[in-house]
């Protein structure tokens, strides 16, 4: 490796790098676009059910069951029906997507100790938003049934209770979706825009011709494969940095560890898939090629990495896909670091892994790329 | 005799089944201003990426300044310079940027800014160093790409096809640049379709189908097939008998 012509190749790298305003436009705007999209629209805590009440019992009672269940957040009152069947086309029409069926001798079980049956019928056809809900009137219906079997027998009903399960939220309490996907956007969009930049950079020198005036210099391999990564470093710490201040100011995601590391700990990130970016463009000759072999990287990278769905869940082939992706690393880390606030001595491991991938990828690809035209 | 700068013996690149050049041989003295000439695909371009490094022969030896292009392509690359047939040079960098980025690959270190100076002037370069190399006219284009080739003073330099494509007036000055470069001491190797520019070597092969079909000073060529012709209808004989 020589001083000299290392300069010379990140210096050019630099200056056409800023030359070229839609790649400068891609990297400033995507992120915070991508960001403000995910935030807003993956709502995996969806609240505010349009919901039907059928009330039979017109009571004080039932009206006060209607509060306690809206109370929650997770159903806003749109109407009442006059018939269950009402209140199921309601649902089936799509106008509301639960309903509450209360039964005419509500009030009137309730005070002759009989249990009263209550029906809440939440649309599950979209699980991930209906399963707050469903939790939400089981814990209502179950804080009343506390409440009403005190009230009957006058003691602390709860002391007496052999088991009581409560579940906190930690990290995220109110369980709100964006802070818990804002950080996951830091690690896709390096991922995903400093892969597909890596890759371009090359092929396209070698589609345009310039590769071939390139390679009959004295440039070793190593050269010209710094060259090509050396800006895209710098790429996605602006990128990073972007993201982080933006979901802090909008989405109020927190930022509890040690920045300093996440910092550092990015530098393995961006390095591991700027070499998988070089690895990609040394697969194809041509730019469509490659875009096509990095479909191959990006997919899984936004499917299997715990980006969107929780590895846990996965097929035990779907998570060893996942464990061969830096950003399935990287994103334990990023949420770890900001939302439980915990730091290096907890996360050295997956900190190590994306160490292995960078040095991995890069000499890899470095030994797979040739200065010959063949 | 010195030995020549280039030699090369029976030398053979094929992909797949298709000989691209056939058992070539040729030799280049040094200061030589070499033509290697022939028609489409008949394997010039090919014939100067394996004297270049860029490719490796299928079979067959050469040797440039000394070093074996097979065993030793690195050592050919630091020893040459080479203009490829598509303009190879940064679009989006100027002319003075694309000047200093060929200045620090080849490591020029402290004679860098006398050798930039050196290229602009030579090169007649001077007026347009802030532009971009993209917007330059051919002429201009051609003369910045051996600015930046002969960068590092090289023994040998390899121009593909360097005056394809450009106005009859660019093209003369671009010779004129070649002679003056010959003259310093270093060896042109030169490719061409255009038979006009025949009589500008000093000593030439003629392709065709990847085959040598002569070799020698024009008069040379000529007094071989009949000197009554002119070099481009022995050329065009040639290339027919061959189809
Ligand atoms: N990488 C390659 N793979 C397959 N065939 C090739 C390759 N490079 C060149 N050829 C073929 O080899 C033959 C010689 O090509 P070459 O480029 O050397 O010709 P040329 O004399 O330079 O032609 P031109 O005047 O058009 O530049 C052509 O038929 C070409 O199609
Ligand atoms: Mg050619």
């Amino acid at each position: 490796m020589n001083r000299e012509r290392l300069h010379a190749m990140v210096r050019k790298e630099f200056v056409q790098m800023f030359r070229d305003p839609a790649t400068l436009r891609l990297v400033l705007l995507v992120p915070l676009m991508q960001m403000l999209i995910f935030g807003y629209a993956i709502r995996t805590d969806v609240r505010n059910l349009p919901t039907v009440a059928f009330d039979q019992s017109r009571t004080q009672e039932s009206r006060e069951l209607v509060q306690r269940l809206t109370a929650t957040g997770n159903f806003v009152l749109r109407s009442h029906a006059e018939s269950y069947e009402d209140a199921i086309h309601e649902v089936d029409a799509g106008r509301a997507r639960a309903a509450f069926v209360i039964p005419e001798s509500y009030a009137r079980d309730l005070k002759r100790g009989r249990p009263a049956a209550v029906q809440v019928l939440v649309d599950a056809s979209d699980p991930s938003s209906s399963a707050s809900a469903i939790g939400a009137a089981q814990m209502v219906g179950q804080q009343l049934n506390v409440e009403i079997v005190q009230r009957r027998t006058g003691t602390d009903m709860a002391s007496r209770l052999p088991v009581d399960v409560r579940v906190r939220p930690l990290y995220n309490p109110s369980l709100r979706s964006a802070v818990f996907v804002v950080p996951g956007i830091i690690g896709m969009i390096l991922s995903n825009i400093l892969i597909l930049l890596t890759a371009m950079s090359l092929v396209r020198e070698r589609e345009t011709g310039t590769l071939e005036q390139l390679i009959v210099t004295p440039l070793a391999r190593s050269e010209i494969m710094l060259g090509k990564i050396a800006p895209y470093v710098l790429v996605g710490y602006v990128q990073m940095t972007t993201v982080l201040i933006a979901g802090h100011l909008i989405f109020a995601v927190p930022m509890r560890g040690p920045l300093l590391a996440l910092y550092a700990v990015t530098f393995l990130f961006i390095t591991a898939n700027l070499g998988m970016g070089l690895f990609i463009s040394t697969l194809g000759r041509t730019q469509a090629a490659v875009t096509q072999s990095a479909i191959f990287i990006l997919l899984p990278n936004v499917l299997l990495s715990g980006f969107m769905f929780p590895r846990e869940a996965m097929p035990p082939l779907a998570q060893a896909m996942g464990a061969l992706l830096p950003l399935t690393y990287y994103l334990q880390i990023v949420r770890g670091i900001l939302l439980k606030g915990v730091g290096m001595a907890e996360l050295w491991p997956q900190a190590l892994a994306l160490a292995f991938f960078a040095v991995a990828f890069f000499t890899f690809s470095t030994q797979r790329f040739h200065k010959t035209l063949e | 005799m010195t030995t020549p700068v280039v030699q090369v013996a029976s030398l053979v690149k094929r992909f797949g089944d298709f000989a691209a050049v056939d058992d070539v041989s040729f030799d280049i003295e040094r200061g030589e201003i070499f033509g290697i000439l022939g028609p489409n695909g008949s394997g010039k371009t090919t014939t100067i990426r394996m004297l270049c490094g860029l490719m490796s022969p299928t079979s067959g030896t050469a040797t440039v300044a000394g070093a074996d292009i097979a065993r030793d392509p690195d050592r050919v690359k630091s020893r040459i310079g080479y203009m490829s047939q598509s303009f190879g040079l940064y679009r989006d960098l100027t002319v003075d940027e694309n000047l200093e980025f060929y200045a620090g690959v080849y490591e020029l270190g402290a004679r860098k800014t006398e050798r930039i100076a050196w290229g602009k002037r030579e090169m007649r370069l001077e007026e347009i160093g802030p532009r971009l190399a993209g917007v330059l006219s051919g002429g201009q284009r051609q003369r910045l790409a051996l600015a930046c080739a002969m960068m590092h003073a090289p023994e040998v330099v390899f121009l593909d096809e360097p005056t394809a494509g450009v106005d009859p007036a660019a093209r003369r000055l671009f010779w004129t640049i070649i002679r003056e470069r010959a003259a310093d001491g270093v060896t042109m190797i030169v490719t061409t379709h255009y038979m006009d520019e025949a009589e500008r070597f000093d000593r030439l092969v003629f392709l065709s189908r990847g085959r040598r079909m002569a070799l020698g000073t024009p008069a040379e060529v000529k007094a071989q097939f009949g000197s009554h012709l002119s070099l481009e209808d022995i050329f065009v004989q040639l290339q027919e008998k061959e189809s």
